[in-house]
């Protein structure tokens, strides 16, 4: 008979699933995991929401979660999906902004609230996660991932990517 | 949740929901798939990324609300077997969204009348009684932002640009103008789920988008059609009335599905 796992176990652990795509960042850390649940029985359920609706790593995050937890003694754990409260990028923690940064993704700006959308965003510019500069351009607002941006420093040449705030 | 968990009273009819819901996945499903016909035969590269972003976006809209819809209806369908497996008449999408691509203008120019629709519909339905349909829409309205600041911003550029960018967009705003009425038309479907506290008064929604419009469309030295947009027929998308384009569309979506039933890889 398998121990009954402590909620902290399941965390521990879960801290050590990186995003696929942003493997800098831990699940938890980019707040995808939004709570686990041990039942009387053992069951270990863990609820998650995804950053974007239709973010092609998901599944793969479901896929690493149990297998995780499986090799961490915690097998036939269940994930379940909430979509409310929706996903926010203000939900990344400051160390993990700075995680981002280092690895040359800039940190998201504050997500946009209220039901009116500007046509034309009024932003301050992005700095450059290399070399500091804010005379920065955002090429597109679309990057290589759903939750990216593309952007370009005018003063050290290089291109990075900017987490998207939603 | 908490506020939102106030359960409304069932519908007299148990497919009311449901079908409104297919309709809700089927406008994101079938101009996500035009929109990814896009992808390698972008423009520019930025483009051509950005097209296959809200592409994949507007998928995952009509994944959770064709999920839901399966659970809805009860009979163990779930989002693939709604997305491939159903005939163009029981596809409930506007006719609007199944129109083939066309040229970039025509293509950004019905994105722009769509997304919108779409930030003014999930803004409503955000309100709506039932909680799982208020959570999605909450959820795809923060993205649905960045695509209506996409596609206005290329109506800007499109509209004002050169002679031939302001000519080929204001074709396709005239082409595609007498498709916009069915997205304001309600039906006993709608009309059932407002008065139940579910979806919006469809209607009462048209002013709101209209401004939106005409305010981009103003600043893009575009003009709005003067011929009063011909009411929807009773037969139109949202009761399986499609244009020819939807079943080639479909016959190449849902192909390998149906090849290959119960495929996985």
């Amino acid at each position: 008979m398998t121990p009954i796992a402590a909620r902290d176990d399941v965390l521990r652990i879960l801290d050590g699933v990186m995003d696929p795509e942003v493997p800098v960042l831990s699940v938890r850390e980019l707040g995808i995991v939004r709570d686990v649940i041990v039942d009387d029985a053992g069951a270990v359920t863990v609820v998650v929401t995804p950053t974007y609706s239709g973010c092609p790593a998901i599944r793969v995050i479901e896929e690493d979660i149990v297998a995780a937890l499986t090799n961490g003694g915690i097998p036939n754990a269940r994930i379940r999906t909430t979509y409310a409260p929706a996903w926010t990028s203000d939900w990344i923690p400051a160390e993990a902004r700075e995680k981002l940064r280092a690895a040359g993704i800039a940190p998201p700006e504050s997500a946009e609230s209220g039901a009116l959308v500007q046509l034309v965003r009024e932003r301050a510019a992005v700095e450059c996660p290399w070399c500091g500069s804010r005379d920065t351009e955002v090429r597109s607002e679309f990057g290589s991932t759903a939750c990216k941006s593309l952007c370009v420093c005018r003063a050290c040449l290089q291109p990075f990517e900017l987490f998207k705030s939603i | 949740m908490s506020e939102a968990s106030v359960v409304p009273a069932p519908p007299s009819r148990p497919n009311v929901l449901f079908e409104y819901l297919l309709r809700c996945g089927d406008d994101r499903l079938v101009l996500g798939h035009r929109l990814s016909e896009w992808c390698g035969h972008g423009p520019i590269l930025e483009e051509d990324i950005a097209l296959a972003n809200i592409s994949l976006d507007l998928l995952g809209h009509s994944t959770m609300f064709l999920r839901l819809a399966g659970e809805v209806e009860g009979k163990g369908r779930d989002e693939d077997a709604l997305a491939y497996f159903r005939e163009a008449v029981e596809f409930r999408n506007c006719q609007m969204v199944e129109l083939p691509v066309g040229d970039f203008g025509f293509t950004m120019t019905r994105q722009f009348l769509f997304d919108a629709y779409d930030i003014v519909l999930l803004d409503a339905l955000s309100s709506s009684t039932h909680a799982e349909l208020a959570a999605i829409a909450t959820k795809a309205l923060k993205e649905a932002r960045y695509h209506i600041r996409h596609s206005g911003e290329w109506m800007l550029k499109l509209g004002d640009g050169t002679e031939e960018s302001h000519r080929r967009t204001q074709r396709a705003l005239d082409e595609l103008w007498r498709f916009t009425p069915e997205l304001f038309t309600a039906d006993a479907i709608d009309m059932e789920l407002h008065a139940a506290g579910v979806a919006p008064d469809l209607p009462a929604l048209r002013p709101a988008w209209e401004s939106i419009v005409r305010d981009v469309a103003d600043r893009a030295t575009l003009t709005i059609p003067h011929a009063a947009p011909r009411a929807a027929s009773t037969r139109d998308g949202r009761s399986g009335a499609h244009t020819e384009a939807l079943g080639h569309m479909l016959a190449e979506m849902q192909i390998v599905a149906r090849s290959h039933p119960g495929a996985s890889w």
